[in-house]
């Protein structure tokens, strides 16, 4: 990968570019995609650059293909992303679970619009995050990031890739239409980028086991044309790569595929925390919805209430221990999100009774009114 | 403090470059912070359009205009929905041949400029947009006059930019001579 094809420099960019940049610095050079609203200019913007920089731009007959094609792509030894919007992300949940079966890494980006169905198609929510974590079948854990900026939402496809290759899952992104399209200052210095390679295989081809964990459980990966045999099913397979159907076999490779991202949840959790420590009240929100919080947090700090964010980078895993302590600590937890209760069950879940859970639901198509943010924090303070 | 703006007019006008380059002026050049939204949907040229700038030192919080302070509106249906909502104390700026401000709000500063028709002396309605930034800057002077240059030039495609350069500079008399 060459620094010189990364978009250096200071520059006034919507979040879908953003993205798109986002990805290319990543070192991804497939992009396999269908249009849809309001992830548009990202398909638009990898269309655009990769074949100018030695990468392969897909556009797909429909969602199925295109993330089929960037597995394969993974396969083939590429740094590999798709982008859509939720009637597109309903299509890639089958995909996405062969994805997790067979460890690949890639990126899938859903800038969240208003649904079911075709629902709102230009305007935002964020009603995608229960699917996100078990929208496709089988038991799994799941990876995925919330950006609140356009400079987040480069920042954190970068992070997306990196922890794909290290943990060789499919990694999500979960932004919102507002964020996919508003303009804001993105900062690049292909200097301080750092990059997570592909684990390559330490053994010789006679040894190698393709699905034998490591320490963290996770696999090295050699892709087709690499001399190692190389073995892909989504069937429950044995180290080898070789279906074998047995409880026992389940059992194994169940408990790896979980424990790889379960037992390093710590080292994959990132939460933001502005003002916790003696707050009466905390916010724990996520994505634009903490943007809006953060002029609910001002307003309430003019009327002279204690109140703290935490702000969830990675929605999933979801950080069940910095909730249930701050929920030990404070009056009362409020959970601004852009559906009408969706994480707010994982935060009760974490707070577990110790205080009151307030829900600040919006079904979508606009932000919140940081004023309803501002009743909610004055109810439970 | 928190300054917040709205371009309205109709699609085809460069309602939405002239956001985009008061923007990139403000978060590239000024080093303040700023945002931009855009209204987004299926209106094609020709349809309502509008753009919303936040401008700030401090951290933007709330990415949306809620009360615009500065209101720029560039045609009369973008005035009749937009008119009205505007801070008071703010500051409203219209193309004078194309809005009829009728009775104009009452605790605002109003000001007509003739972009179009200025544009059109160059020889181009297309940098109506551009006299108007021009002439924007001038009267507000909500990110510097350098800037909001610098901006214009890096967002023009190279065979026009001597036109937007004049575009810029002659909204930019126009505005300092009603401000006077």
């Amino acid at each position: 990968m060459n620094k010189k094809d990364i978009l250096a420099g200071e520059h006034f960019l919507n979040g879908d570019v953003a993205c798109a940049e986002g990805a290319i610095a990543a070192g991804c050079r497939l992009f396999a995609g269908y249009p849809i609203t309001p992830q548009s200019e990202i398909t638009e913007t990898m269309a655009h650059r990769l074949p100018t920089i030695g990468g392969f731009f897909l556009q797909m007959e429909d969602e199925l293909a295109s993330i089929a094609a960037v597995l394969g792509g993974a396969w083939g030894g590429m740094k590999a992303m798709t982008a859509t919007s939720g009637p597109g992300f309903s299509l890639m949940m089958e995909n996405l679970g062969l994805g997790i079966m067979t460890e690949t890494p890639c990126v899938i980006v859903d800038v969240q619009r208003g649904g079911p169905s075709t629902g709102l198609p230009t305007a935002t929510s964020q009603a995608d995050m229960m699917q996100a974590r078990w929208g496709t079948h089988g038991d799994h854990e799941i990876i995925a990031y919330a950006p609140a900026s356009p400079q987040e939402m480069f920042d954190q496809t970068i992070k997306a890739f990196n922890q794909s290759e290290r943990y060789r899952q499919p990694v999500l992104v979960m932004a919102d239409e507002v964020v996919g399209h508003m303009m804001e200052r993105v900062v690049i210095d292909p200097d301080k980028i750092e990059i997570y390679p592909r684990r390559k295989p330490s053994v010789p081809y006679e040894e190698f086991l393709p699905y034998r964990g490591g320490a963290d459980m996770v696999p090295e990966m050699a892709c087709a044309g690499e001399g190692y045999r190389v073995h892909v099913t989504g069937l429950t397979h044995d180290e080898r790569g070789y279906p074998d159907l047995s409880v026992e076999s389940q059992d194994a490779l169940m408990h790896r595929l979980i424990g790889k991202i379960r037992d390093n949840a710590d080292q994959i959790i990132e939460v933001e925390e502005e003002n916790i420590r003696g707050a009466d009240v905390v916010l724990v929100t996520y994505g634009i919805a903490a943007r809006t919080s953060l002029r609910a947090m001002e307003l309430a700090e003019q009327k002279g209430i204690k109140v703290g964010m935490l702000r969830l980078i990675t929605v999933w895993p979801f950080p069940l221990k910095e909730v249930r302590k701050i929920a030990g600590a404070v009056k009362g937890i409020v959970v601004p999100e852009l559906n009408l209760g969706q994480i707010v069950r994982e935060v009760e879940r974490a707070a577990a009774g110790q205080c009151p859970v307030r829900l600040v639901g919006h079904a979508g198509g606009g932000l919140h009114r940081p004023e309803d943010i501002l009743t909610a924090i004055e109810e439970v303070a | 403090m928190r300054t917040e703006i709205r371009f309205a007019g109709f699609g085809g006008q460069g309602v939405i470059s002239a956001a985009k380059i008061s923007g990139r002026a403000a978060a590239i050049n000024d080093k303040l912070n700023a945002v931009l939204t855009q209204s987004y949907g299926p209106e094609a040229r020709g349809g309502a359009c509008n753009a919303n700038v936040v401008i700030s030192q401090d951290r933007i919080s709330y990415p949306e205009v809620t009360l615009p302070n500065l209101l720029v509106i560039l045609s009369q249906e973008a005035y009749t929905t937009f008119g009205s909502k505007i801070a008071p104390g703010g500051t409203l700026i219209v193309d004078r041949d194309l809005v009829d401000v009728g009775e104009a709000p009452a605790g605002i500063r109003l000001y007509k400029v003739p972009a179009t028709q200025l544009a059109e002396g160059l020889g181009n309605r297309i940098v109506a947009n551009v006299v108007m930034l021009g002439a924007v800057v001038a009267i507000t002077g909500f990110v510097s006059k350098e800037a909001m240059l610098g901006a214009v030039r890096d967002s023009v495609p190279s065979r026009f930019l001597e036109l937007n350069e004049r575009a810029f500079e002659t909204g930019y008399d126009y505005g300092r001579k009603l401000k006077s």
